[in-house]
């Protein structure tokens, strides 16, 4: 044992030998609202981010009730819409109006990227299960941790805050472009109550709490992995929430700047965006300087939004990776070949942003270089769909609720990424750019994608926080329910995409219909696959909920897993682990031959 | 150690003190090192966009030689000098000499007050004082005598649409009526009581900065080290002829809007590096009397606290040739 392992063990032991039954019992806001335990922050990220998810799922059925029957009052809930939104929203006999299209298409987009993926899938997933992953005690820094995440709540509130000023939340798109975000919303003669505004504020905390977050991850996989636990050895998650924090701590700052700027130019009437000679209302706007460049914006923008694609599809390939090694009992195909596809798709994905930007009007140069490098990315993206599609090969596969839910991930990832690349091209997208082709080709890889990974963690690591698992029968119903009906939803967009129906078109196109008949009728197919994938969420949270109080107990390790998280006690103390913990092997040693069981643990001496 | 405390602390989780062998960092100084990672990711935007809109700018329309070279040099030594005495600190902590450690921290926090006093009490009121207004091009004619375009385009020089100086009448309705009117007291009391402004209702009466005086002037070609004194000659400007006006506020132009805001986000830092700093001087239990149990801890604190000001210091060394110089 050389010196450093002993100290590292040293350290390690001082978290790992804690007495659990004499300890000191945390008040109750100690220890569920303001803890600097990561796995309660875990969870607190991980409830946070599935409501807002849901919420947000809420707003596009609405809008999607108003795609297929234009003008007609929503059924059943249209009263009470009208009376929590307000007259701006919603018209008094309760149908969406059309800035109340443009307020839910904002905040559906807003709110799903940085309110419910990316807390669910970082910051819960993440912050729960690293730690355990790599036998760490806690995250490297517990204090700002707990801040991270109350700081995202704050925007969170700030957020759906906006909802209720006069005039509603922001209208922009998530993507707030200027001219139009600079000088929306001040209809209502507020130069801070009002949409944009907050919607600015809200963005400016819910980036700084991505950042300490994602500062925190590197630390800590870093400076707080178990003796033995060598860069190989790391469970491939582990290595997907490195990549991902990497790209949170470099792409997202540019917007925080972005977002004070524009910030400044609607509150101290600055131009940073605003060009010289812009006509408002057939007149050229006089009260500002001009100068500025709205093309600015969407550089600063989209450099950080286009790294956010992957900050939403990493860790979700991460969870998919470890569920698929656990359930085919066999090692991850190609693990070595996964980590550095990480690695090539992460700087890949800071040159690429400009792919956004087609219809822009840049140089023929321009274009071209971010067309290459576009193309090139889907190599990494394939190295990685390839090996976990080879790793089921040969395996006796276990098909539990984890399972079904990261198989069916597969496919639908390799849907959205393949009707990619017709987008990476400068020539088609001219084409296709803002049609529902791009809406379903992003939803692809972030919905049936993404969430369903998700939904494949929270089946998997469930029983290790709460120490049941999940109901089967209801599981299996929501997920046979949800492919089914998602599918319906998404897919006769590329029909309808391809044949040029616009993405902002609010009346779903009823004012071009002699331009778009053979597609228009998908509208209401659509509509009802998403009501019914609506319904069959309720299997889900219904079980998510009876779970916790009748699902079957288990133990340490119900999937028999070889990771570290499945080398404590259930549900882990304080502290993670009742022993000190060294690691001996890679992450994946299933089916070793010549061994007792089908997995050897990582903390299995040799 | 056999029971937990009643608040999870830092104490639990390992490497915030000593290094981890194999990294040879204790966690603090790698999150401080992500931490400046970004910072250098929201000062390289901030600084694209300057680099973006300076690019852009339509001729004229981009100012130089608005800022006061001499006392952005003495901030420049000031904040340079905090950044050296900070580095005695820490390694006065590292001896074990304490009185040292408060002495230069001293130095340091009072290094950065004065920095932020001559932001804040002279260099952006200063600016405030300071009025502009663009003349629309196709107007231009009509004032050269203020403009000197002719000469510029003589000379192979960026055209000049801009009048600065002070403001002394602003026309009727005009938001600047009432620093005018201020301006104008002073004006008249420095010219002799009882002096006339020219210009009527509809006019912006300006007494003209040097450049403006004398456009057509061979020095006024060169930057200037010193700051050219306001001269006492006024120029009176139709309104009609105006394309915009204000003070030298953020509004004003993309120009003073970044120089506004990157200068404000970095005296915000200088701020919270000060407030870091004061933590660590004054008797507190996680600063000064920290020595007393842990001194290893307290010069980890405040090499990171240094790291940070570091970077402060080298955000700044851009900021003062970007906008000061060039």
């Amino acid at each position: 044992m050389s010196t450093i392992d002993s100290t590292v063990r040293h350290n390690q032991g001082l978290a790992g030998a804690h007495d659990d039954h004499h300890h000191h019992e945390l008040g109750f806001w100690q220890k569920y609202v303001f803890s600097t335990d990561h796995k309660v922050i875990g969870v607190q990220y991980g409830v946070t981010g599935l409501t807002f998810l849901f919420f947000g799922f809420l707003l596009m059925l609405v809008m999607r009730w108003q795609l297929a029957n234009p003008g007609d009052a929503v059924p059943l809930v249209g009263g009470a819409l009208r009376g929590l939104f307000g007259p701006v929203v919603m018209t008094d006999a309760g149908a969406l109006t059309s800035s109340g299209y443009n307020v839910f298409g904002a905040m559906h987009g807003t709110i799903m990227v940085f309110f419910g993926v990316v807390p669910l899938a970082v910051g819960g997933f993440g912050n729960f299960v690293v730690p355990l992953q790599i036998g760490a005690p806690d995250m490297a820094f517990p204090k700002l941790n707990m801040f991270s995440y109350w700081c995202f709540f704050i925007s969170g509130v700030v957020m759906l805050g906006s909802f209720f000023v006069p005039g509603s939340a922001a209208k922009s798109g998530w993507t707030a472009y200027p001219p139009l975000a600079g000088m929306a919303d001040f209809e209502n003669g507020h130069l801070w109550l009002n949409g944009q505004t907050i919607w600015l504020l809200a963005m400016v905390f819910n980036i700084t709490a991505s950042l300490l977050g994602s500062i925190n991850f590197i630390a800590t996989i870093i400076q707080l992995r178990a003796p033995g636990l060598t860069w190989m050895r790391l469970p491939f998650f582990v290595w997907a929430q490195f990549v991902t924090a990497f790209l949170l701590v470099l792409a997202f700052p540019p917007l925080e700047a972005a977002g004070f700027m524009q910030l400044t130019d609607r509150v101290l009437g600055t131009c940073f965006f605003m060009p010289t000679g812009l006509v408002v209302g057939q007149s050229v706007a006089q009260s500002w300087s001009g100068g500025g460049s709205p093309i600015l914006w969407q550089h600063l923008f989209w450099f950080l939004a286009h790294p956010e694609v992957y900050v939403l599809i990493l860790p979700a390939i991460g969870i998919v990776a470890e569920i698929v090694a656990n359930n085919t009992r066999k090692p991850l195909y190609g693990y070595k070949a996964m980590v550095y596809a990480l690695f090539g798709l992460g700087f890949l994905s800071f040159i690429v942003w400009a792919h956004h930007m087609y219809m822009t009007g840049m140089g023929a140069r321009v274009a071209t270089f971010f067309q290459i490098t576009t193309v090139m990315i889907s190599v990494p993206s394939v190295v990685l769909l390839t090996s976990l599609l080879i790793s089921l090969w040969g395996g006796s596969i276990r098909f539990n609720m984890p399972m079904l839910f990261a198989t069916a991930f597969l496919p639908m990832f390799g849907i959205g990424g393949l009707t990619g690349i017709p987008l990476a091209f400068n020539a088609v997208d001219l084409y296709l750019h803002d049609t529902y082709y791009v809406i379903a080709h992003f939803h692809y890889v972030v919905a049936p994608g993404t969430i369903f990974a998700l939904f494949a963690g929270v089946y998997h690591w469930y029983p290790k926080v709460t120490g049941r698992k999940m109901s089967e029968g209801l599981g299996r119903l929501h997920f046979w329910g949800s492919l089914i009906t998602i599918n319906g939803v998404f897919f006769p967009m590329f029909l309808q995409g391809m044949a040029g129906v616009h993405r902002r078109w609010y009346d779903g196109g009823v004012t071009y219909e002699q331009l778009i008949k053979p597609v228009i009728h998908w509208n209401m197919f659509m509509t009802v696959s998403a009501g019914l994938l609506a319904l069959f969420q309720l299997p889900f949270i219904l079980n998510f909920f009876t779970s916790l109080r009748f699902g079957q107990k288990v133990g340490r390790n119900p999937w028999e897993a070889t990771t570290l998280d499945w080398d404590t006690p259930t549900p882990p103390p304080h502290g993670n682990f009742d022993k000190p913990v060294e690691v001996f092997r890679g992450p994946y040693e299933y089916s070793v031959p010549g061994a007792t069981a089908d997995f050897v643990p990582q903390t299995h001496r040799a | 150690m056999s029971k937990f405390l009643p608040f999870f602390t830092d104490r639990d989780v390992p490497y915030t003190v000593a290094a981890r062998p194999d990294t040879g960092l204790y966690s603090a100084k790698l999150g401080i090192w992500l931490f400046l990672a970004s910072e250098v990711m929201l000062f390289g935007g901030l600084f694209s966009a300057y680099i973006f809109l300076r690019l852009g700018a339509e001729p004229g329309y981009w100012p130089k030689g608005l800022l006061n070279v001499p006392v952005g040099t003495l901030n420049t030594a000031v904040l340079i000098g905090s950044s050296v005495t900070v580095v005695f600190a820490w390694a006065s902590l590292k001896m074990r000499e304490f009185m040292k450690y408060r002495f230069y921290m001293a130095i340091t926090i009072l290094c950065g007050i004065f920095f932020l006093c001559v932001k804040l009490t002279y260099e952006w009121p200063a600016k405030f004082d300071h009025f502009g207004v663009f003349i629309k091009q196709s107007s231009a004619a009509k004032y050269e005598e203020f403009l000197g375009n002719d000469f510029l385009k003589e000379k192979n020089e960026e055209p000049r649409w801009e009048v600065t100086g002070h403001i002394l009448r602003a026309p009727k309705g005009s938001p600047y009526g009432a620093v005018a009117e201020h301006n104008a007291e002073h004006f008249s009391h420095g010219a002799g009581h009882g002096l006339h402004l020219p210009g009527g209702e509809g006019d912006y009466v300006i007494q003209l900065d040097a450049i403006n005086a004398k456009p057509n002037s061979e020095d006024n070609l060169r930057p200037a080290f010193w700051p050219r004194p306001l001269s006492s000659k006024t120029a009176v400007i139709r309104a009609e002829d105006v394309e915009s006006a204000s003070t030298f506020v953020p509004r004003h132009s993309t120009y003073f809007a970044t120089y506004f805001l990157i200068t404000g986000l970095h005296g915000l830092h200088v701020l919270g590096g000060l407030v870091v700093f004061l933590y660590l001087w004054l008797p507190f239990k996680g600063g000064a009397t920290l020595y007393k149990s842990n001194p290893e801890h307290l010069a980890n604190r405040v090499e990171i606290a240094g790291l940070f000001w570091h970077f402060v210091d080298l955000v700044w060394i851009f900021v003062f040739p970007i906008f000061y110089l060039l």
